[in-house]
């Protein structure tokens, strides 16, 4: 009988090594005259233990952490077939603590299964939620989705339903759903792991958002920085018109980014597909009314889209029964950055900041005290150590002066400087603003040079109050997220870490 | 621009034309085929020849302003030709907190790499991006398809050396 390997082909496992590991398995298990056979899986999150290598044994599946080429060898002489311990082993995958302690619905198949095998998707649950779709109807399945309380999975928390039924309701005889994988916020890569790891829920989920609200063609805009992720999802949608989920009634076609951070932004992108520069629209009208072309168009993040088949499969009254407050169902929490385990963890909402840095991260990955941790990308607001116990859902999050974004969590040890991040911020704005409103054009620029200056100690309280009020106004008059929101980051460092940032002894404005 | 490069251009133009037709129906008229069709040039030439832009705006019934505006709005479309190999270095907050400043000192240093320039043979170019989405394994990076994660001086050195090869 074959001996069954898993091994992630997911880009972050092969960024440290795990196509010499799968192709090591397999020289070896020739040597050895072993029949193997080596499935490419997505990655189970546990990135601090990649590569991470499965495998079948009558025990269920057995992993191995941190599995290196040159430890391939070894691993077979100790038993490896049989799943036989070894120091790199980490035991039943059903036992992994960090793996039990999750919620993982919409990451469910993600490192268990192919990602390319329509069987396998279908035979863990696939296509249930389609199918129950087609057999309800649209009014009905917007009915679920309103008991699931499904919420805008991108930043803003918009409730879904509400999309949906906007759409629905809209008059053309061409509508469209957009999904945006632009997931350029640092820290985040959950969008890519799902994109990877189990692209048929996510045209699952745009079929059904399809039938809901009657759209004839949707599009999967993808930022240019994740080739694997546009190479999978080309091939999943040439399997899926094979298999006729796709057709002449709804087609999907992944459209390209080209490094525009600014085409995250829903109108922004909806300009971009146009062929447009990536420029932010005014809202009204939303593209709910007007979206792609002029048409109403129902515009979601991967992981919103991706929560439909679960909704309609299991009911939407029990993915709304996970979670707390108006944050219902779960969330892909990403842990990057200095922290020890990083990783993705899908969680209902609720857990803390502090559980999840310290005990599912395990704090820094130096070893150093924790002295930052950002939320939600470059445009969340920077925490100190005492407001870890926030918890995660986005009103929490807002109270604490932040914002929950996709759900990233960067972790910084004490050697981080809060006024060069505060810079940084900026710096970044400058560097991706589409240019359209004043404040977030120029004001981005003068706010780098005005903290250039208060690092060098001129004129420091003024320059403090300046950016102060440059903030307000980029806050007050900027259409969209980046230049409104650029003001989280730099505010909050300033607030929560000023001695970073009057350090320089006090010289005189001349100098 | 070579009759040969002209043609390139014309069967690329056309073809991401029809593409866009076929999906997209009445709605793709004007410039709805441009990012498709910069980045198909983009991979059949290294970069975006600046003569192709006219067919371009033929193609689609779209002013060269136009195209030309898009071509330098995104980060990604070069108008002239690229260094062999390309070392896009993730420069954003997760990088950084894992010392990604530190690996960009070391390319200076030891290597003469300076982001947004090329090696002094003209063979790399060192870039800065923000974000690959592998922020749990930082410092990483992406030469061509391939993803890099942990990068220290040793791995550093090492992609400069394949790089050169």
């Amino acid at each position: 009988m074959n001996v069954r390997f898993y091994i992630p082909a997911d880009a972050a496992a092969k960024s440290v090594g795990a196509d010499a590991v799968a192709a090591a398995v397999h020289d070896e298990a020739m040597r050895r005259g072993l029949a193997v056979e080596i499935i490419r899986t997505g990655s189970r999150g546990l990135l601090w233990l990649e590569p991470m290598v499965e495998i079948e044994t009558t025990r269920g599946r057995v992993a191995y952490g941190n599995v290196r080429a040159g430890d391939v060898t070894s691993l077979f002489a100790a038993g490896l077939p049989d799943g036989a311990d070894h120091p790199l082993s980490l035991g039943p995958v059903k036992d992994i603590v960090y793996l039990r302690a999750q919620t993982r619905l919409t990451f469910a198949r993600v490192g268990v299964n192919d990602p390319l095998s329509f069987d396998a998707y279908v035979a863990s649950g696939g296509m249930i939620g389609l199918t129950h779709a087609q057999a309800i109807g649209a009014d009905a399945i917007l009915e679920e989705m309103t008991a699931s309380g499904l919420r805008g999975r991108g930043g803003a928390g918009f409730p879904a339903a509400i999309k949906w039924r906007t759409v629905r309701d809209a008059q053309s005889s061409r509508k469209y759903i957009v999904v945006n994988a632009d997931e350029g916020d640092s820290g985040t890569f959950a969008d890519r792991m799902l994109m990877e790891g189990d692209p048929f829920l996510i045209i699952e989920g745009m079929a059904i958002s399809a039938l809901a609200v009657g759209a004839h063609r949707g599009v999967i805009y993808i930022r240019s920085e994740y080739p694997h992720a546009i190479q999978v999802l080309n091939e999943a949608l040439r399997i899926a018109r094979r298999e006729k989920l796709l057709g002449a009634h709804f087609d999907i076609e992944v459209r390209v980014g080209a490094g525009a951070y600014v085409c995250g932004e829903e109108t922004a992108l909806l300009e971009s597909i146009e062929g447009k520069r990536g420029q932010v629209r005014a809202k009204p009208p939303l593209p709910a009314h007007r979206g792609l072309f002029g048409r109403p168009t129902l515009v979601h993040n991967v992981l919103t889209i991706a929560a439909a088949p679960t909704i309609l499969s299991e009911g939407g009254k029990a993915y709304g029964d996970l979670g707390v407050g108006r944050s219902r169902g779960t969330k892909p929490v990403q842990l990057a950055g200095n922290v020890k385990r990083g990783g993705l963890f899908e969680l209902p909402f609720g857990v803390t900041l502090r559980e999840l840095v310290f005990d599912i991260g395990g704090g820094t990955a130096s070893g150093r005290p924790l002295r930052a941790v950002q939320v939600g990308g470059p445009l969340g607001a920077y925490f100190p150590e005492h407001l870890l116990d926030t918890p995660l859902d986005y009103e929490a999050m807002a109270k604490a002066g932040g914002l929950l974004g996709h759900g990233g969590i960067v972790v910084f040890d004490d050697s981080v400087d809060m006024a060069r991040q505060a810079r940084f911020a900026f710096e970044f704005c400058a560097t991706e603003s589409c240019g359209k409103c004043t404040p977030c054009r120029i004001g981005s620029t003068r706010g780098a040079e005005t903290i250039d200056k208060i690092v060098a100690g001129v004129e420091v309280e003024k320059n403090m109050a300046l950016v102060d009020d440059l903030l307000n106004v980029m806050t007050d008059a900027s259409l969209c997220a980046l230049g409104g929101l650029t003001p989280l980051p730099v505010g909050s460092a300033m607030k929560h870490f000023p001695e970073d940032f009057i350090r320089a002894p006090k010289r005189a404005a001349a100098e | 621009m070579s009759a040969d490069v002209f043609n390139d251009a014309e069967r690329i133009i056309a073809e991401q034309l029809e593409q866009a037709h076929a999906f997209y129906g009445e709605d793709a008229k004007g410039a709805a085929p441009l990012l498709p069709i910069l980045h198909a040039l983009q991979h059949a030439f290294g970069y975006v020849p600046p003569q192709a832009q006219p067919l371009i705006a033929h193609a689609l019934n779209i002013s060269q302003a136009e195209v030309r505006g898009v071509v330098t709005f995104y980060h990604d479309f070069k108008t002239e030709p690229a260094a062999r190999a390309v070392i896009k270095l993730c420069r954003a907050e997760a990088c950084q907190a894992r010392g990604c400043e530190r690996i960009a000192s070391h390319l200076e240093s030891a290597h003469g790499l300076v982001a947004g320039a090329r090696s002094h043979d003209g063979r790399i170019a060192l870039e800065s991006v923000y974000c690959l989405g592998n922020c749990a394994l930082g410092p990483a990076a992406l030469v061509g398809d391939e993803l890099i994660g942990m990068i220290d001086e040793v791995r550093a050195d090492a992609l400069v050396a394949e790089a050169r090869r």
